[in-house]
């Protein structure tokens, strides 16, 4: 079983109330960076799956030169290989560049089983790019899985539970597929003392946009972007300072809280 | 030049979330002086089109076959990309749902033309091109996306446009369209659906919350917390720790990791108010916190605040709120 990863190194998420809108226009970043949480998911489910059919994980990311940390710590929880797509000329792109970046790598990449992925990232919030690198690789997707319930070589296909607004959906998909992991699916591990040394000692490769064969520089570049971000700002703060509702009895604070609501025409 | 709108429907009901978006879609084509059209796929959904008409839409494109029962984003985008190339909309609009993602996503890619997922508003330039504004940082910033080419796609999250008027008077017509790819182009096969989420209100198109955190102590602890949301008509959310420890499902946590919502009233009881958890949250139009700790950082997005023990409040609450809501 060959497993590729979709890796994105993101702001830490306790501090994202720190980013400032004009670290977000101008692409840098003063924040602790870590593993997007979904993507986590989706690196374990993949270890599992290893375990459970032998084979090999690769992590893939597109990023600053430092987003190898992040592929490091996949490689520490246990991944085999990273690749690190990194090069000036990819330049701010959107999902359609980065998906199209992705699909090509793992185009190069060659052989694999199932690509697995995160539901979204803490900073895009779009889910957009993986579905791009799908629909560019021609194979099916399977977003909002909560559980794998069977992946059979010998049939070649993928059973799925995907978390629906109804329910649980099950679904089952062709291999090669690209499957989006929600939380829930599984607790990912801590990185083991092997394998943070492992991830210490090893170098990452680093492809530039001239070391993936056939890929459109264009498409997969600012260039090729199909939207921009414009007028980046902070949301409104909540104006109202709260209001602590104190009374001489539990019944009492409860009624003025009651009537508050009341005359806010909330209920 | 028109505005395009995909009906989202689940076993033949429409979603909600739709009609919202049929009527900015409306208020948008007026805007552009051209033709809001709905796109309704599925099976026996005849009644849906004749919705889409009576929530303002100009036309109707219907595709009701097998193939499109259940969702599935190949067939629905397949559809959905021939209509473009034919009809050219400029717009293409739909709830941000698990679906409308999805499917917006694989359009986008297939079409080669950008997507601005989980919109908060759209507005039109002077050259009556789309703007759309998007959280992204987890709702910390806001921006403005803009596009290049056509149509230009935006899905829009629940609740963030009134929900229009039907006119059942309404006129418009219904043009029938066929499925492209048939079954066995189709990879993608829907088993089924199970521990359908029947009955309970989701936390995504509530307006009202009560959500639980640790404070609740324990599963049935969650017992008060649904006591009050029966009273209020509201759904039931919680924290991570309460799904974390396995208290009430994941469907119902609010926050980073799980569901953003935007209800009219939020009361968040026994939860301290984690960076992590007002991410989901903090667009509420009021919000009420429970808790037993003064410091508790939930109290500085609150506008309402009682501090106290969670147990003693909120049936006073309910007590409360019954006598007043009868
Ligand atoms: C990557 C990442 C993603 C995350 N995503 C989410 C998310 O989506 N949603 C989310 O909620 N969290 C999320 N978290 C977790 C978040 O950081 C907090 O740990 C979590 O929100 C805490 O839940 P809580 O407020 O219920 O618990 P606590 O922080 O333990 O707070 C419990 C509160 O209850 C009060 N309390 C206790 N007993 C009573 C009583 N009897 N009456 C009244 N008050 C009482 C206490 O004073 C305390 O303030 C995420 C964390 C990370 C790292
Ligand atoms: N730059 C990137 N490198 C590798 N994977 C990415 C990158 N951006 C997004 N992804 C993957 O796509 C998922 C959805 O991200 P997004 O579309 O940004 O919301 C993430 O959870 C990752 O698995």
């Amino acid at each position: 079983m060959n497993a590729i990863v979709c890796v994105k190194q993101v702001p830490d998420t306790a501090e994202l109330p720190k980013v400032e809108p004009a670290d977000v226009a101008e692409g840098r970043s003063k924040v602790t960076r870590v593993v997007n949480p979904w993507d986590e998911y989706a690196i374990e489910e993949a270890l599992l799956l290893k375990e459970a059919h032998g084979g090999k994980v690769t992590a893939l990311s597109l990023g600053p030169p430092e987003a190898a940390e992040a592929l490091k710590i996949a490689v520490a929880m246990g991944s085999d290989e990273a690749i690190l797509l990194s090069d000036s000329a990819f330049g701010d792109g959107d999902a359609l560049t980065i998906g199209y970046a992705l699909a090509q790598a793992i185009g190069q990449i060659g052989e694999y089983d199932l690509i697995l992925c995160g539901k979204e990232s803490v900073d895009g919030n779009s889910g957009l790019t993986t579905s791009t690198t799908a629909r560019y690789l021609g194979i099916p997707q399977l977003t909002y899985v909560v559980k794998i319930r069977e992946v059979d070589f010998d049939r070649r296909t993928i059973t799925v539970e995907r978390l629906v607004e109804e329910g649980l959906e099950v679904a089952t998909a062709p291999l090669p597929a690209m499957v989006s992991v929600i939380k829930g699916i599984n607790e990912p591990r801590y990185p083991s003392f092997r394998g943070i040394r492992k991830a210490a000692r090893m170098e990452i490769p680093v492809w530039g946009i001239g070391d993936i064969a056939g890929l459109d520089a264009e498409k997969a570049s600012e260039a090729g972007a199909a939207v921009r971000w414009t007028n980046i700002h902070k949301p409104p703060g909540r104006a109202a300072e709260c209001e602590i509702i104190d009374a001489d009895s539990v019944a009492e604070q409860a009624s003025i809280l009651a009537d508050r609501l009341l005359a806010a025409k909330v209920i | 030049m028109s505005v395009f709108v995909w009906i989202e429907q689940f076993k033949g009901e429409p979603v909600s979330l739709s009609w919202e978006v049929l009527g900015k879609a409306r208020e948008l084509a007026d805007a552009r002086g051209t033709q809001a059209a709905a796109i309704v796929l599925g099976q026996e959904v005849e009644n849906i089109a004749q919705q889409a008409i009576s929530y303002g839409a100009d036309t109707v494109y219907l595709a009701g076959d097998a193939t499109l029962t259940d969702f599935r984003g190949d067939p629905y985008a397949a559809v959905i990309k021939a209509l473009v190339e034919e009809h050219q909309p400029s717009i293409m609009l739909w709830g941000g749902t698990s679906r409308g993602r999805e499917l917006a996503a694989a359009v986008g890619a297939d079409m080669e033309v950008g997507v601005a997922a989980d919109c908060l508003d759209l507005q039109l330039d002077d050259e009556s091109n789309l703007v759309a504004t998007r959280p992204i940082y987890a709702g910390n910033i806001l921006t403005d996306v803009v596009f290049r080419g056509k149509p230009q796609i935006a899905t829009v999250r629940s609740r963030v446009f009134p929900m229009p008027e039907p006119d059942p008077a309404r006129t418009g017509e219904v043009v029938a369209v066929s499925a492209v790819l048939s079954e066995d182009d189709i990879p993608v096969k829907v088993v089924g659906l199970e521990k359908a989420t029947e009955g309970e209100m989701s936390v995504a198109d509530a307006n009202i919350i009560v959500s639980g955190g640790r404070g609740v102590k324990g599963p049935e602890g969650f017992e008060p917390i649904r006591e009050l949301a029966t009273v209020l008509g509201a759904a039931v959310g919680a924290s991570r720790a309460a799904v974390d420890a396995g208290w009430i499902p994941y469907p119902h946590q609010v926050g980073q990791t799980g569901k953003t919502v935007q209800p009219d009233l939020y009361v968040a009881c026994g939860i301290s108010g984690a960076i992590q958890h007002l991410a989901g949250m903090r667009t509420a139009k009021v919000i009420v916190a429970i808790n037993k700790d003064p410091e508790a950082p939930i109290f500085q997005v609150a506008d309402f605040g009682i501090v106290e023990d969670l147990f003693k409040t909120v049936p006073a609450l309910t007590e409360a709120l019954k006598e007043r809501l009868g």
